[in-house]
């Protein structure tokens, strides 16, 4: 095994003596400075108004290959059974213990079975409230935790994440002040996973398709007005 | 892996009559091309983001020990471990040492580069710990015994027979007469197949594409979601990431994002992105309890402060490998070691020495389509230079190349003597008529004339016949 | 009228290129007419060579800036200095002051000197303002983007744009027009396999192009080309675009005529 803090010291050691080209606390003024001014780069133009912003999001969602539907609060819990129907799935799904899944849980438990928790690799269906969407990509947030287990995203064959409408953001970068409010400055969640599509792959012979390891489908359930 | 550069030529001669090679590299030229050319010009601020991208990389390496010590004590923070590994054999320990102490039997892999830098599988057989690719493109050329010919799309040298040939071979538990004859239940098959191996796993271990100083996070971008089941289902995740990969903050971040997926797929973002930050919490339902970080050096701080520099820019993101003649017509096999194309005609010297690589910056055509499409704006035929450069200083070009090339910079530098020298060698030329007999006993003209004709001089040359009076 | 464009009567250097002045004489004088039809006063300084390419891109960078240094002091005087060549225009604008970094003698010296480079279709064009040339041609045309010219320094549009005030010229665009023919200078010997399978493709995408004439402002990849599709039995005949432009097409093609 090799001596790990001798070889620690001796890479930053050699990186200092081969790469600084300014004085030692100059460089450590830059690097403090720039952590901490969270110096935001370039943001492609995109469109301003909420309703622009969620049809930039559909379209683009759509073009990654999900899919994207718009409900009123009311009709989430049947806007998800409905979804399972029509792709002739089972009406069960697995959530985690976000509140805002509720009303799966109550108006939903007549229309399906809803189990709680991490993924189990029996699950067809993974059920999750997205912390966000991004107009930009058509993308995804989903932050881990009991709330909205990771595995969720990633085991069963389909998922469907569920956003509200006023957390669909232009950019990226308006995530990122978010999350330092809620966890604290240089905290994050163990997971962010920014999810834009189905999971596919084009490993053999250059060819498309859809459903590699990850879910065959994905869909998106937009709540209006919320 | 064993480096066959020094006998690339052989390794050409074989690529170029490789039938089943030639038909898969087909799908290379015209595929990506498109597809980065779309995504590029449907992005107005492309370009302006190219350039941000590589000044954040800039103020990285010119940083590289502050951002690293700072993603250090933020992943410590988080509950994490993070080793310095000098040498590609110290980060195959440090991986064993923690699959033993967990007692693992099996190890799931996402894709990696540095991985195969480390000769990590052979390594862990030999100890007894299986390790299984996941990334369908890593799983199929795992069962060919091979290694990746492309940074991104590893079995992209694979015919779709071949897989099929494979995997009847491989899974031999399943039914004889399945249908095996789209690449939709291939794909089906080998999901099946990996989803018991992602349940069984004990350990996990991905890549990085970035680090995060400000947060100690590291990022894996996948379009299968097979690195997301490596790292969230083992007990213990280990991130195998190069020194270089660390940037400032999320929002820098978020920039080299937007010309990575373009500059690769063609994709405007790839369908995974994943932050990672330590283990799982207390109150996590899901996740590992281990988060290790492997910090490889393996040569690349000594690239600092060089002309070799820039090349820690880059973002793999396989733009380079995609739009170079050279690595069309080959694959990247025949380059002979971990990276193919032009990034790894320039970061293999640096990494695998020169004496060994020194086909690989020769090799080029100086077209330079990889520079003008690298989102991190590498000068790659600039450095392929410097490589030559080096080669030279040090008497590593072949003797009797060193002298031709000699002997005509003799008469460049005497014009006099070079319209004398030049005027006799042309008529000799002329008298050959281009004729292949004759012509092949003259140095370099021989090699010309193997595959095609070498047009005569029209006569006479251009300097003196114009400084004779003559106009037309 | 401002135009931007620099019409007074100009000395311009040519630089010829090794591979014009011994393989091609015909591209030499047909650019000092193109030259000249822009009003500019062409010289020709006998003590040119090469322009060290060779030498630079074998990593021998000590004798290139020996040669380098005496293209410069024999061009230096002229107002602009135009090549038949964008590889070679190339090494002149871009690489001649990359070897003279730091080099407080020279390095003003070299600046000065390659600011005033041009490869002579863009120079035509882009400097003198050339809307049209006075030629004539029964052809289809097509035309290769020449690597360092295309990269380096942006010609692209300009030949395509001259080509199409040639009387009588129909244009072709092959597949990839802007995909390296494999030459790559002594690339095309070192490697010459490699070398071999690029430009197989490339003869392949001009065969399929339909025309019967390939052009492009390079000597080297014209040379590269012209040998294979003669090797080939092509029936596609290979000029320098200068030639074209000049109206200078009584010489054979180079590597001679197709297989008609």
């Amino acid at each position: 095994m090799a001596d790990e803090i001798g070889s620690r010291d001796a890479i930053l050691s050699r990186i200092r003596s081969q790469a600084a080209t300014k004085p030692q606390a100059e460089r450590m003024a830059d690097v403090e400075a720039r952590i901490s001014s969270h110096k935001r780069g370039i943001l492609p133009a995109g469109p301003r108004s909420l309703i622009k912003r969620v049809e930039r999001f559909t379209q683009k969602a759509e073009a990654a290959q999900s899919t994207v539907a718009q409900v009123s609060p009311p009709k989430l819990a049947k806007a998800v059974s409905e979804w399972l129907r029509e792709h002739n799935l089972p009406a069960e799904i697995r959530i985690g213990q976000d509140p805002r899944l509720s009303p799966l849980k109550k108006s939903g438990a007549k229309l399906m079975t809803v189990n709680s928790g991490k993924a189990d690799p029996a699950d067809i269906t993974g059920v999750s409230f997205a912390e966000c969407g991004i107009a930009e990509s058509g993308t995804i947030a989903m932050l881990s935790g009991k709330a909205n287990p990771t595995t969720l995203n990633f085991v069963p064959e389909n998922h469907i994440t569920i956003v509200n409408e006023s957390d669909i953001l232009s950019h990226y970068e308006e995530l990122w002040p978010r999350l330092r409010r809620r966890f604290g400055r240089g905290k994050m969640p163990r997971t962010v996973n920014f999810i834009t599509g189905p999971s596919r792959s084009a490993d053999i012979e250059q060819t498309l398709i859809l459903g590699a390891h990850g879910p065959v489908r994905h869909h998106i359930i937009i709540v209006k007005g919320a | 892996m064993e480096i066959t550069s020094p006998s690339f030529k052989k390794n050409v001669h074989k690529a170029l009559r490789d039938e089943q090679l030639q038909q898969a590299m087909r799908h290379v030229r015209s595929n990506f091309i498109q597809k980065r050319a779309a995504a590029a010009d449907a992005l107005p601020e492309f370009e302006a983001l190219r350039d941000n991208a590589r000044d954040i990389k800039n103020h990285v390496l010119e940083n590289l020990d502050l951002y690293l010590e700072r993603f250090e004590s933020k992943v410590t923070e988080n509950g994490g471990h993070v080793h310095w590994a000098a040498t590609a054999s110290d980060a195959r320990g440090m991986v064993l040492d923690i699959c033993r102490r967990v007692n693992a039997k099996s190890v799931t892999k996402g894709k990696s580069m540095i991985s195969e830098e480390m000769e990590l599988n052979g390594f862990l057989e030999k100890y007894g710990i299986t390790p299984v690719e996941t990334d369908l493109g890593e799983y199929i050329i795992q069962l060919r015994g091979e290694h990746p010919s492309h940074i991104i799309a590893p079995s992209v040298h694979v015919t779709m027979n071949q897989v099929r040939d494979d995997f009847r071979k491989a899974h031999t538990h399943l039914p004889k007469d399945r249908p095996m004859d789209e690449p939709e239940s291939l794909l089906k098959e080998a999901r099946a197949i990996l989803r018991q191996k992602f349940m069984e796993a004990d350990v996990g271990i991905t890549g990085a594409n970035f680090l995060i100083a400000e947060t100690g996070t590291s990022i894996i971008v996948t379009n299968e979601g097979n690195g997301d089941l490596t790292q969230s289902l083992p007990r213990v995740h280990i991130v195998l990431a190069s020194l270089e990969k660390v940037v400032p903050t999320l929002e820098d971040m978020s920039q080299i994002m937007r010309v990575l997926a373009r500059s690769a797929t063609g994709q405007e973002m790839s369908v995974y992105t994943t932050l990672s930050t330590g283990p799982r919490r207390a109150s996590d339902p899901d996740g590992p309890d281990e988060y290790h970080v492997i910090l490889l050096d393996n040569g690349r701080s000594n690239m600092l402060g060089t002309e070799f520099q820039d090349m820690l820019r880059c973002i793999r993101c396989g733009a380079c490998l995609n739009h170079c003649p050279v690595y069309h017509a080959i694959g990247g096999h025949a380059y002979g070691w971990v990276y193919p194309g032009p990034m790894g005609s320039v970061l293999s010297p640096a990494l695998a020495g020169i004496e060994k690589t020194a086909n690989l910056p020769n090799a080029s055509t100086f077209c330079g389509r990889c520079e003008e499409v690298c989102p991190m704006r590498i000068p790659l035929p600039k450095m392929l230079r410097h490589w030559r450069e080096k080669e030279f200083e040090k008497h590593l070009t072949p003797p009797a190349q060193r002298r031709n090339l000699k002997l005509w910079a003799w008469f460049a530098k005497r014009p006099g003597l070079y319209r004398t020298g030049s005027r006799v060698a042309m008529r000799m030329l002329s008298l050959m008529g281009g004729s292949k007999k004759r012509l092949r006993k003259l140095p370099f003209a021989g090699a010309w004339t193997e595959d095609r004709d070498l047009p005569a001089p029209e006569g006479g040359s251009f300097v003196s016949q114009w400084n004779a009076g003559r106009r037309t | 009228m401002e135009t931007g464009y620099d019409t007074s009567p100009r000395r311009v250097g040519l630089f010829v290129t090794c591979l014009v002045d011994l393989f091609r004489p015909t591209v030499g004088f047909a650019a000092a007419r193109l030259l000249e039809e822009a009003g500019c006063e062409v010289y020709v300084p006998v003590s040119q060579t090469c322009c060290g390419q060779p030498a630079y891109n074998s990593g021998d960078r000590a004798d290139t800036a020996e040669i380098a240094k005496q293209v410069i002091e024999a061009f230096e005087e002229f107002d602009y200095i135009v090549a038949p060549s964008g590889s070679c225009a190339g090494m002149l604008k871009k690489h001649y002051p990359e070897l003279f970094e730091g080099d407080p003698k020279w390095s003003a010296r070299v600046e000065a000197f390659s600011a005033k480079v041009h490869e002579l279709v863009s120079f035509l064009t882009d400097i003198r303002g050339v809307e049209r040339v006075n030629a004539k041609l029964d052809a289809v045309v097509t035309y290769h983007d020449s690597c360092s010219g295309l990269r380096e320094l942006g010609v692209k549009d300009q030949p395509r744009k001259l080509l199409a005030s040639v009387e009588g010229v129909t244009i072709k665009e092959m597949k990839d027009p802007n995909v390296c023919c494999g030459f790559g200078g002594t690339f095309a010997v070192k490697y010459t396999e490699v070398s071999n399978a690029i430009v197989s493709a490339k003869t392949s995408d001009i065969k399929s192009s339909g025309a019967e004439l390939l052009l492009a402002g390079d000597m080297g990849c014209l040379m590269n080309m012209a040998g294979k599709l003669r090797r080939e039995k092509s029936s596609v005949e290979v000029r320098h675009i200068a030639e074209v432009l000049a109206g200078m097409t009584s010489a054979p093609p180079i590597g001679g005529k197709g297989d008609r």
